[in-house]
């Protein structure tokens, strides 16, 4: 991985690998990461499986069949069927699409309405930022899901419902993260010399403060996604999120509960692709994290 | 061109400066509150007294290093200078006018005052490219026109000595030294008259620390800036700067020409520094003993009596101010090193 047809370092200028090394560096980044590129390719796949789901999937997903009911894995249903005779390879494909939208839709909420909170509380200090963080302590003495759940209540099932509770519940965790950063790059010299040079407050931070949060947050967004579809999954799972028909990972699992001990693959089929594109996903996240970070890039 | 008591500042058969002094501090005071240590849960604070009395003068066109050893108060005599931070007591002017206010007023203190920070990494956006690093204070002090702004970043990094393609780089992709020329780059990008630079070449190699300075020493001349040069090392000092101040807990304590002050050093403090400084082929002279006294708890009398070589027994009983020594020269201490020469 190491081994790249690097040109030689003849006589580089004195201040080190030239400017054009960024091109260079995005090239050969999936030749440096191969678990990154597998990870990014497998994502991608899942991704393009969601969109053109129609034209990939076999089956019609919620086309039942009592021909075809409970059948182990065979050429015509490649990951079997289920106990409505329904192909399970077809809704592990639309179910994709569910939990791409679920997961992609609620990290957004999280994320911005994370931003504006952790923005509010990092930057204004006394009795706001006080106020604005016991609300969010006491969001986060939740976990999640609970969460979720307790939104779900109130908000009622249904796809949309489930990316509002899921959403909802990140913005705990995000404005956690952002309100650590904002502290943290406002003390820093940049700022305080954009303050010598009269900058008004405003533009130092929308030029200097907001750009060195959002890319951190952009990381926590590619990890955070995961645990958003786990959790949408879950709420599924335990029969309050997504109604069946519905061709959700989570609902499958708990159909195919039932029947495990003499059809395994109907639970464990969108057990393995959800785990699959959970850590795919972890691994697309890292690597984006380790590889743009400037902070840690030494002009590669 | 000299340090005076701001009642001695007298007509000098000297060139006087026409206009009044870029910065001049009166009796400066800058008092923080804290809690002492070991206090408990007690929420009573105390005054700490990072600058005490301080005098100085900086006229226009010269090079002024401030010496002192950590906690003597370098930076936040920096910081008032600056106006960062209010002085708690006296007066802090520039041009004529408190700091403060001239700050307040707008944009031309800052334009006018450039800062080259000790962090100057720390004090780079590190996701902004040197480029748009530099073009900030352009476009914000319309310096020059929007369609000049690459070909004056190109000027800039060619004047500090960067190739011009650094433009492209970030911080973080540059050496110590890079860093360091980047920084002295933003802050002449504004135009200024003034540059204050916070131990702008400590923590280099030797080599590059000797570049550095000659680039400086090269900009002050040609661009007739006034150079205040907060530092720690006398040879620093003394080949970039004319004049030299020299602080102990929050008092100037010697001023003057730097080589007459560092060929004769008149206050005690001042002589330990200079003594202290390594030389080749001999040993290491015996250092300063004890610590710098907590400014929390000042000895009585002289601030340096705890720890001077040549106290006297009134050295613990008068607190010597700030005053005039011989011709440009001015000290705190009852018993002088030196005679003052005329």
């Amino acid at each position: 991985m190491t081994a790249k047809a690097a040109p030689a370092p003849a006589t580089v200028p004195p201040a080190g690998p030239s400017g054009n090394g960024a091109a260079r560096g995005k090239r050969s980044m999936f030749r440096r990461r191969p678990f990154f590129t597998v990870a990014l390719i497998v994502s991608l796949a899942y991704i393009l499986g969601a969109i053109f789901a129609p034209l990939v999937a076999p089956y019609d997903p919620v086309a039942q069949s009592i021909d075809a009911m409970m059948q182990p894995p065979t050429g015509a249903h490649p990951l079997g069927t289920d106990s409505y005779g329904q192909d399970i390879l077809s809704r592990v494909i639309f179910g994709a699409r569910y939990a791409l939208i679920i997961g992609f839709c609620s990290v957004l909420i999280g994320a911005v309405g994370g931003l504006i909170i952790g923005l509010a509380a990092g930057l204004s200090g006394g009795w706001l930022e006080w106020a604005l963080m016991r609300l969010i302590d006491s969001i986060l003495a939740l976990p999640s899901l609970i969460l979720a759940v307790a939104f779900i209540a109130i908000l009622g099932q249904g796809v949309d419902k489930v990316v509002i509770a899921v959403g909802l519940s990140m913005i705990g965790p995000f404005s956690r993260t952002v309100r650590a950063d904002v502290m943290q790059v406002r003390v820093q010299g940049f700022v305080e010399a954009a303050h010598l040079m009269s900058i008004p407050y405003l533009q130092v931070v929308w030029r200097h403060v907001l750009p060195n949060v959002i890319f951190p947050l952009a990381v926590q967004v590619t990890i955070r996604i995961s645990e958003a579809i786990l959790v949408s999954s879950s709420l599924s799972f335990l029969g309050i999120g997504v109604t069946p028909p519905t061709p959700d990972w989570g609902l499958m699992i708990a159909e195919g509960r039932d029947f495990v001990s003499f059809a395994p693959w109907m639970a464990a089929m969108p057990g393995f692709a959800l785990a699959l594109l959970l850590i795919a996903l972890s691994i697309v996240g890292d690597g984006i994290r380790e590889e743009f970070d400037p902070k840690g890039r030494r002009g590669s | 061109m000299s340090f005076l008591m701001s009642s001695a500042s007298a007509p000098r058969t000297e060139k006087v400066p026409a206009t009044a002094p870029v910065f001049e501090l009166i009796e400066v005071e800058k008092v923080f509150q804290v809690r002492p240590p070991n206090s408990g849960l007690s929420r009573k604070t105390v005054g700490l007294r990072a600058l005490d009395g301080v005098r100085l003068r900086v006229d226009t066109g010269t090079s002024i290093a401030l010496v002192g050893e950590s906690g003597s108060g370098k930076s936040t005599l920096l910081r008032v200078l600056l106006g960062l931070d209010a002085p708690t007591g006296g007066r802090a002017l520039y041009h004529g006018a408190p700091i403060r206010e001239a700050r307040a007023k707008g944009r031309d203190f800052a334009r006018d005052v450039a800062m080259v920070y000790q962090d100057a990494r720390g004090s780079l956006d590190p996701r902004m490219t040197v480029e748009a690093l530099i073009a900030e204070p352009l476009r914000h002090f319309n310096i020059v026109q929007k369609d000049q702004i690459k070909a004056r970043v190109a000027e800039l990094l060619d004047r500090v000595g960067l190739p011009t393609d650094a433009g492209r780089r970030y911080a973080a992709g540059l050496s110590g030294g890079q860093v360091r020329r980047v920084a002295i780059a933003r802050a002449l990008a504004s135009e200024p008259s003034v540059l204050v630079a916070d131990e702008a070449v400590s923590g280099l190699d030797v080599s590059t620390q000797a570049q550095l300075l000659t680039l400086l020493r090269g900009l002050q001349r040609d661009m007739n800036l006034t150079l205040v040069f907060i530092t720690h090392d006398l040879g620093v000092a003394s080949y970039l700067c004319d004049e030299i101040a020299i602080m102990y807990l929050g008092r100037i304590v010697e001023t003057g020409p730097t080589d007459v002050v560092l060929n004769a050093p008149a206050h005690p403090y001042s002589a330990a520094l200079r003594a202290a400084a390594p030389r080749f082929f001999e040993p290491m002279p015996e250092p300063l003993s004890g610590e710098i006294p907590s400014p929390l708890d000042l000895p009585p009398g002289c601030r340096f009596s705890t720890r001077c070589p040549a106290a006297q027994p009134d050295c613990g009983e008068r607190d010597p101010q700030l005053g005039r020594f011989g011709a440009h020269r001015a000290v705190a201490c009852l018993h002088p090193l030196t005679n003052p020469q005329a």
